[in-house]
């Protein structure tokens, strides 16, 4: 789940405007797309890259990566099933409000292979240095930088601004690693942080969490092992119960995913846990500096 | 989207096969009579999408019309959870033997459906869960095999159902195919009554549709119980805009759900009061003219803070649609901005240039400001 220079990247939906657009950035970020999907426009070529009927179709003309979603949410179940079946490892789900009971078939079959769903409802994955897979600012200088902390995020925009005061307090990323707002994801918060221990260029580890759900309380139950530092910040403090905030996954029910039983989790698990996202980075940058790692 | 019961009963459950009671339902006492007269003993049930009706004064039991009457006039205008009632089902009334629980919801670790059933029905599951939760017993479902009557065995096995598990078998099955059927977010029969004739009826229905799902379930949309929202919630939701109005004095206008929590959360930790949680994320960037307009027109705001980080979102766009709305709307109040991500330079100069404020660098000093100015 983390982007490496070269990896060969699908776009499904790229001759749609979001698709096409988000293809051109990708591309000038230095991803290396391979080509796109559009059944009614096979055979023709879009921004340099040629356009498949089917990611099946694709696969027989050379190994992918990864595969990046840009279809809306109907039709996204039946795209995430043919990439599955093009037995691409990696897909990117960027689509919002896809039916829940997609969603399960979705993960269903991915089950059943050897593919690995990000999202849905991500921002996607970016490498700072070496490119990005979705709808994040990745070429933008000011929010990334390449380094050593990897980011861990349900949010887009979040996420977007965390990675910025790193930035700007000198801490680069490793990774970030959008997993999407959606409660039924396929790569949970766990799944993030445990590839992130694994990355030999990850050093620390900023957790952006969200209410909803117990991925954090699953990924506090992880980092408690850990030895690289962990860092986190929990959205939805202030949320008022049984109320949808935006992301699906965001509501707190019935007492269950809540913001306290989050946070001492992840604190119980000697995560620093900070009350705004602008502390995040100053926190990492203090647990940092002293042995210089960053 | 939520349901009322008889909704739920006649829509759902009876088209699937699974049985219910005779009802009618009825808008005036004298009509309730009248389908009391032509069923017998009656249960008289207000029909709100809330939960806890008998508790609140909803639920009543006539034996004869005149009683059906009465207590359809107790409970019709009568409010319920803050629905007011306007709508009762005179129900038949069953011969109960035993109650029994039964639903399918969707389980987000194992990102499944999920059957559940206590041989303990007629409470609520959260009271249930809390009390007894070795009495619900759970079943995950593999989507791609299905839910059949044979699967039910280790979900009734034990529970001394006799000869109605057969029957009870049958109805989870189907309760299963009509939740997939019709993108239930969940569907529930509490209580499912085992009758002394030994027939198996679901006394009560409670249907979630999932939201993202009404395009393809156009006859379900069609009969949903409206959404409580207020005013301006309900003119957020004709923009396609999640506006969900808080009692603070702070107004909120970001983009993104997360980064719209966050600024909520920074707001209450620096000892603010949220007015508003209002997402323009994904598409709907390009409606800050919109959301600037609902956020000013909820009449506790004192200050307001314009959280932009552009990931998806571009903030020259949302920046330029809030400078237009302002220019329309000419507010009193004074506004602070931190805009960051894709387009922020330009964003940063046209507030600059048309607005004549200066946005500020970190999130925390642009919440700061605004609380103080709420003061």
């Amino acid at each position: 789940m983390i982007y490496r220079s070269g990896h060969s990247v699908l776009v499904q939906g790229i001759t749609g405007k979001q698709g096409s657009f988000w293809t051109q950035n990708m591309q000038a970020c230095g991803t290396n797309v391979v080509g796109g999907v559009n059944p009614k426009r096979a055979g023709e070529r879009i921004l340099g890259v040629p356009i498949y009927g089917s990611a099946v179709d694709a696969a027989w003309d050379g190994a992918i990566d990864i595969s990046v979603i840009f279809i809306p949410p109907l039709q996204a179940r039946a795209a995430v099933i043919d990439a599955i079946d093009a037995r691409i490892r990696t897909i990117v789900v960027l689509t919002e409000h896809i039916p829940t009971r997609d969603i399960v078939d979705i993960h269903a079959r991915a089950r059943a292979s050897q593919s690995r769903i990000i999202g849905p409802n991500t921002a996607g994955i970016v490498t700072p240095g070496e490119g990005f897979v979705g709808i994040m600012p990745g070429g933008n200088a000011e929010v990334f930088q390449p380094g050593s902390v990897g980011v861990i995020s349900r949010s887009g925009s979040l996420g977007t601004l965390i990675c910025l005061d790193l930035s700007r307090a000198g801490l680069g990323q490793s990774a970030f690693i959008g997993i999407g707002g959606d409660p039924l994801i396929g790569t949970t918060t766990r799944d993030a942080l445990i590839a992130l221990d694994r990355d030999p260029r990850t050093r620390a580890v900023a957790l952006i969490g969200e209410i909803g759900g117990s991925m954090e309380e699953d990924a506090a139950d992880y980092a408690r092992g850990m030895t690289k530092p962990v860092v986190a910040f929990i959205a939805g403090r202030a949320a008022p119960p049984d109320k949808k905030m935006g992301h699906a996954g965001a509501i707190v029910s019935g007492g269950r995913g809540g913001y306290d039983s989050k946070r001492a989790a992840l604190e119980a698990a000697g995560v620093r846990v900070t009350d705004t996202p602008n502390e995040l980075a100053r926190a990492l940058a203090g647990l940092l500096a002293p042995s210089g790692v960053a | 989207m939520n349901f009322e019961e008889h909704v739920g009963k006649a829509l759902l459950l009876a088209p699937a096969g699974i049985a219910i009671p005779r009802g009618v339902v009825c808008t005036t006492p004298d009509a309730a009579a009248d389908a009391a007269r032509g069923i017998g003993p009656v249960v008289v049930k207000a029909q709100v999408p809330a939960g806890k009706r008998g508790k609140s004064g909803g639920i009543a039991i006539a034996v004869t019309p005149e009683q059906a009457a009465s207590a359809a006039r107790k409970i019709l205008g009568s409010s319920i959870a803050g629905y007011v009632v306007e709508r009762v089902l005179v129900e038949a009334r069953a011969e109960i033997d035993r109650e029994v629980y039964a639903a399918v919801v969707t389980d987000v670790e194992s990102r499944s459906p999920l059957v559940l059933f206590s041989a303990e029905g007629g409470v609520e599951i959260e009271e249930l869960a809390a009390a007894k939760p070795d009495t619900i017993r759970r079943a995950v479902v593999d989507v791609t095999r299905g839910f059949r009557s044979a699967d039910s065995v280790d979900l009734l096995r034990g529970q001394g159902l006799g000869a109605a598990e057969a029957a009870i078998a049958e109805v989870l099955a189907k309760l299963y195919q009509l939740y997939r059927d019709h993108d239930a977010e969940l569907v529930e029969i509490n209580p499912l009554a085992l009758l002394r004739d030994g027939r198996v009826v679901a006394l009560d229905c409670k249907f979630v549709l999932d939201d993202a799902a009404a395009l393809r379930q156009p006859a379900l949309v069609a009969a949903a119980a409206p959404l409580k929202l207020t005013a301006l919630e309900g003119r957020g939701a004709e923009h396609g805009l999640k506006f969900i109005q808080l009692d603070g004095n702070v107004g909120i206008l970001a983009n993104g759900a997360g980064l719209t929590m966050t600024t909520m959360d920074v707001i209450a930790q620096f000892g603010g009061r949220p007015a508003n949680f209002l997402e323009i994320g994904g598409d709907a960037y390009t409606k800050a003219e919109v959301a600037l307009d609902l956020v000013l027109s909820n009449p506790g705001v004192k200050s307001l803070v314009v959280n932009f980080c552009g990931a998806f979102a571009r903030t020259d766009v949302m920046a330029a649609g809030v400078i237009r709305a302002w220019e329309v709307l000419r507010p009193s109040v004074p506004a602070f901005f931190s805009i960051h991500g894709t387009g922020a330079d330009e964003a940063v100069k046209l507030v600059r240039e048309r607005l004549g404020v200066e946005p500020y660098d970190l999130m925390e000093d642009a919440v700061l400001a605004a609380i103080e100015a709420a003061r």
